[in-house]
């Protein structure tokens, strides 16, 4: 298995278009850093960065990859190998590179700039944000055989988690103004990693204060440290479903 | 040795197999022919693995492949298009295959490799081959590793005279070391002096599974060609 994820981060890693994202997030963290006088201002500009590109790139990137290994994935299952082995290796090569240049692109400076909790706990979330695209971008693949089907439900799906969502629970939140939402809410907001990163991070700033009630309720939840674990856990959570699935799918494919 | 039990694959609507059982033993060399879309390929990939079959079963030297894949091993499998990654080279590709299979290279069977003058264009990549090179790199992977069980789809199709004489050698030598060699082919000129028995599908479904002997008492004919017109046109 190693052998197979060595040859797919070359052959990710080599590819031109990951060194460009690297580069552009270094550049944009860096301007960020230098720009502001508040480090924590830099954050939180750093943080809709996170919230929206990385997703993106993540599963446009692991989901055009998948399909272009396509011919590469079908010399493989006809060797003596577990398919497990070999959509589990494509998966952690995805997922390693992904993180890889989110690291050095975001994590680097932050580490440099603004190694606090809050900072420390954006690499945590940037981080699995990038290898919960992956997984999610790896379930759509192997369930559409069609490239051009498989790569549109992949930007369908980055635009209902980073907007469309929260289109819905607005939506939601005035149908049902007359009633105590709030605990929903907390719950309403696991059900979308990206939603849930920005709540962690938001109440782990000062600015939470600035949310009124609701933020009250958040930080209650969120805030305190059995909140932020529970949160990791369900973003944890968010990588082993998309992957235990699209493993479960891969297994039983004909190709 | 391979044994199909009452296999059928069906894809949506479309019966692929259609309760096809069939024993394929050591030393022989069998033609797998058929008209187009008779489920040759569909069974090969079923016996691969490649594709699951819905119901029945196969076994490989008496052990169910089902959701095994170490038989893989003992099969050598030269696809109809081979399929490799773009970017890289054919002598990439042959150490990433004999790295993935942890193979040292005292036990390889590198002759085709010689014979197709594969060093030669051995850092080109993938996608600059022209399908007939495509066909030998496939060709010499699927004999690489000394299989005792050797299937081979279209073979032939799309390699020049020489390369298909150093084929047919090839495969005239391996048969004579006693293994199992499973061919489809339509080129059936090309398979006159290889094959020992003859498997016909039509519609999923096995039609007959005869010696090559059988087949022209049968028929009265002397060449494979002859012989398969002469049955289907009575199919």
């Amino acid at each position: 298995m190693k052998k197979i994820i060595k040859y797919v981060i070359i052959d990710i890693l080599r590819n031109k278009i990951m060194l460009g994202y690297t580069l552009f997030l270094l550049l944009i963290s860096l301007s960020v850093f230098n720009l502001e006088d508040n480090s924590t201002k830099g954050l939180l500009s750093l943080l809709n960065i996170i919230l929206i590109i990385v997703p993106l790139v993540s599963i446009l990137f692991s989901s055009i990859y998948v399909y272009n290994s396509a011919e590469f994935i079908e010399l493989l299952v006809s060797q003596p190998l577990q398919r497990k082995t070999i959509w589990m290796s494509v998966f952690s090569g995805l997922a390693l590179s992904l993180a890889i240049t989110f690291f050095v692109g975001i994590g680097v400076p932050i580490l440099v700039y603004e190694p606090t909790a809050t900072g420390i706990m954006m690499i945590g979330t940037g981080l699995l944000l990038s290898i919960i695209f992956v997984a999610i971008a790896m379930l759509a693949s192997v369930k559409t055989r069609d490239k051009a089907k498989g790569i549109g439900v992949t930007i369908l799906l980055w635009l209902y988690f980073s907007l469309l969502f929260d289109g819905l629970v607005l939506f939601l939140l005035f149908q049902f103004s007359d009633y105590p939402m709030e605990k929903v809410m907390v719950g309403i907001s696991a059900l979308n990693p990206i939603d849930l990163s920005r709540v962690l991070i938001l109440l782990n700033m000062d600015i939470s204060a600035l949310m009124g009630y609701t933020g009250a309720i958040f930080k209650n939840t969120f805030g305190a440290h059995s909140g932020v674990a529970l949160s990791f856990l369900i973003l944890f959570v968010w990588v082993i479903i998309p992957v235990w699935l699209s493993l479960k799918k891969f297994s039983a494919k004909d190709l | 040795m391979i044994i199909a039990n009452n296999v059928s694959k069906k894809f949506g609507k479309l019966t692929a197999l259609d309760n096809v059982s069939l024993t394929c033993k050591k030393g022989e060399c069998i033609a797998l022919i058929g008209p187009n879309g008779s489920g040759k390929t569909t069974l090969i990939k079923c016996i691969l693995g490649m594709v699951m079959y819905n119901s029945g079963m196969i076994t490989f030297n008496g052990k169910n492949i089902f959701n095994d894949w170490t038989y893989r091993a003992y099969v050598g499998y030269m696809p109809q298009i081979g399929r490799y990654p773009d970017n890289m080279s054919i002598e990439q590709l042959f150490t990433m295959i004999k790295d993935i299979r942890h193979q040292n290279d005292l036990n390889l069977d590198e002759e085709l490799v010689e014979q197709f003058n594969l060093k030669e264009i051995f850092s080109k990549r993938m996608r600059t081959l022209s399908g007939g090179t495509r066909q030998k790199v496939s060709a010499a992977l699927s004999f690489l590793f000394n299989p005792d069980v050797m299937i081979l789809d279209e073979p032939t199709a799309g390699l020049d005279p020489v390369a298909t004489e150093i084929l047919k050698e090839k495969i005239i030598k391996e048969k004579s070391k006693g293994k199992l060699i499973m061919i489809t082919s339509h080129i059936l000129s090309d398979l006159d002096d290889l094959v020992t028995q003859v498997i016909y599908m039509q519609d999923g479904c096995l039609q007959f599974h005869k010696t090559i002997e059988e087949l022209r008492a049968d028929t009265g004919q002397e060449k494979l060609s002859k012989a398969i017109a002469s049955v289907m046109v009575k199919m």
